[in-house]
């Protein structure tokens, strides 16, 4: 499905990323997992069009994207969410979802201003479908809600939902689970399953390492930008490198 | 169902209510004064809720969009004053001249994230004005230009009974519009965008397309009511196209509210009536404006409808 070759990129004279290369099968759960400032978000940005490459390929189906903007790979079956929060504010929360299906509704200004009828036939299915999505992410309650009202949690699963509107092939989640507590947590584990088990391809950055090992099939460490392992969550788990770089010094931290 | 739409005509309640008043309006104004007083509100706030859908809704500022209203009523003037066109003719023409006009500019400075629309559109209202004062042979100069009558055929607009009835449904017709728009899948690319353009990019919205689409959008509206406007009042000056009525045209906006159709009606009608009630201290009025400006922008940073609508519980219209 995807295939990363050689990929860098430098802001200035730092090697955020550099020459990394792995691989995601289709359907697969894979991780990315590195200490802070590994070069994990810049791996996503660049994949995702946010950024462009130094040098480096993006395959993705066989096709070169790198380079190309994100808003052409969303029309490639490309999704995400942010490290950060990256919410419309301004937009209810069941809006922020129906964004997501934009790609597929008709976005004419001119008949959305004579309201044409299979127009708002189509709004009003992405309505009820991205109500569905608020219900299975478990921010049913937020439905009618303002978006600048919902907590931080209820937020984070507002993009999942918000990514999956856009029925993407391949998903990316920077860090879902940052900043939730153990039940949030262990309910974007179950999440993050969920929709592997519906197809989608998930490439998930986080920090978790309980839900890393639970849901992912395959795990790659990034160190200083560099990919510094790759492989099943117990072949990471057990790679002395990998320990010294990031597991140990968590450890040792604890 | 809290996430259901209202229906239709729940939805449109407002806007029909608002649309049997303006009929009934002219039972009580008395004489052609009060016509003229609410003709020009009528003008004022469908370019203001063409200039919120750019500004409130999407976030992008324009400065200068007297000059796409001043283009607009030159425009025509000069075809059907000078050229002899049909006045119909004159004001596609000059629509449509505004248009490409704006999708140059927006092209051009769109791709760029920032508020670099501001100083573009600044800079062109500048350019407009003095362009206009200049060319003396066309357009008068600083005296003005007189405009014929709008006439379709044989078919003749005049008198502010029947322009009257022009404003309003243009005024009518562009809440309607706005409302359609603003809730759609186009409205809510356009306000994602607002929000995070970041976000809005990477769920597909072309974000310098959509931006440019509604700048073009709210220039051509502009173009348009400046044209009717030029008709209805037989005389056009540069002072149209300037840089003063661009900061009025964005007061009304940021009075009434950012993102709400009905603030901008509201906006209008204060600050088209304020000069009058202000008339009275003559040559401190522009002091009032800096000071409803100035007041709105401490007590009511939404601006008065949406902050009236958060207090009465309703949503934002």
């Amino acid at each position: 499905m995807l295939s990363v070759e050689r990929l860098s990129k430098s802001f200035g004279g730092v090697a955020a990323v550099s020459d990394v290369s792995f691989s995601v099968a289709k359907g697969a759960i894979h991780a990315v997992i590195g200490p802070n400032g590994a070069g994990k978000t810049t791996l996503f940005n660049l994949i995702t069009g946010l950024d462009t490459p130094t040098s480096g390929s993006i395959r993705l189906r066989g096709e070169e994207v790198a380079g190309l903007p994100p808003e052409s790979l969303a029309r490639r079956g490309v999704a995400r969410t942010f490290q950060n929060l990256q919410v419309s504010m301004n937009l209810l929360a069941i809006e922020n979802v129906m964004v997501g299906a934009h790609l597929r509704l008709n976005s004419s200004l001119l008949a959305a201003m004579a309201r044409r009828p299979n127009l708002v036939a189509r709004d009003r299915r992405a309505r009820q479908e991205a109500a569905e999505l608020l219900a299975f992410v478990g921010c049913g309650a937020y439905l009618g809600a303002e978006a600048r009202a919902m907590p931080y949690g209820a937020l984070k699963r507002l993009e999942i939902a918000r990514a999956l509107a856009a029925a993407p092939e391949l998903l990316f989640l920077d860090e879902p689970a940052a900043g939730l507590n153990h039940t949030e947590t262990d309910e974007v584990e179950r999440l993050i399953g969920e929709i592997g088990r519906r197809g989608v391809t998930v490439v998930l950055i986080e920090h978790d390492m309980k839900l890393v090992m639970n849901v992912s099939q395959r795990i790659v460490v990034l160190d200083y930008g560099k990919k510094l392992a790759e492989g099943a969550p117990d072949e990471v788990r057990r790679n002395p490198e990998v320990i010294a770089a990031y597991l140990g010094a968590a450890n040792d931290g604890a | 169902m809290l996430h259901a739409p209202p229906s239709a005509l729940v939805s449109r309640a407002p806007t029909l209510i608002f649309a049997a008043a303006l009929a009934a309006l002219p039972l009580i104004l008395p004489n052609a004064y009060y016509y003229d007083v609410a003709i020009r509100i009528a003008a004022n706030a469908t370019v203001a809720i063409a200039l919120n859908l750019l500004i409130g809704y999407t976030g992008q500022i324009s400065l200068g969009h007297a000059a796409f209203f001043g283009l607009g009523a030159y425009g025509s003037a000069i075809l059907v004053g000078v050229f002899g066109w049909p006045p119909l003719a004159a004001l596609v023409a000059s629509a449509a001249a505004v248009g490409t006009l704006a999708y140059l500019v927006g092209r051009a400075i769109l791709r760029l994230e920032g508020h670099y629309l501001a100083m573009a559109t600044l800079g062109l209202g500048v350019v407009a004005s003095i362009a206009i004062g200049n060319e003396v042979a066309l357009t008068g100069g600083p005296d003005g230009m007189a405009v014929p009558d709008f006439s379709v055929l044989s078919w003749r607009l005049a008198g502010e009974k029947s322009w009257y009835w022009v404003f309003a449904a243009l005024l009518v017709a562009a809440i309607a519009l706005a409302d359609n728009l603003v809730d759609s899948p186009a409205g809510r690319a356009l306000r994602a965008l607002h929000g995070s353009q970041t976000a809005a990019r990477t769920l597909g919205v072309d974000a310098s397309a959509f931006k440019t689409r509604v700048f073009v959008l709210s220039a051509v509206a502009a173009a348009f009511v400046g044209s009717l406007y030029g008709h209805y009042e037989g005389f056009v000056t540069p002072g149209l196209a300037a840089f003063p009525k661009s900061v009025q045209l964005m007061t009304m906006v940021v009075v009434g509210g950012m993102a709400s159709v009905w603030g901008s009606v509201l906006g209008a009608a204060l600050l088209s009536l304020a000069p009058e009630l202000l008339a009275r201290f003559q040559g401190y009025e522009t002091i009032g404006f800096g000071l409803i400006l100035v007041i709105t922008m401490i007590f009511l940073p939404r601006g008065i409808a949406p902050t009236l609508a958060a207090r009465f519980g309703r949503k934002a219209a």
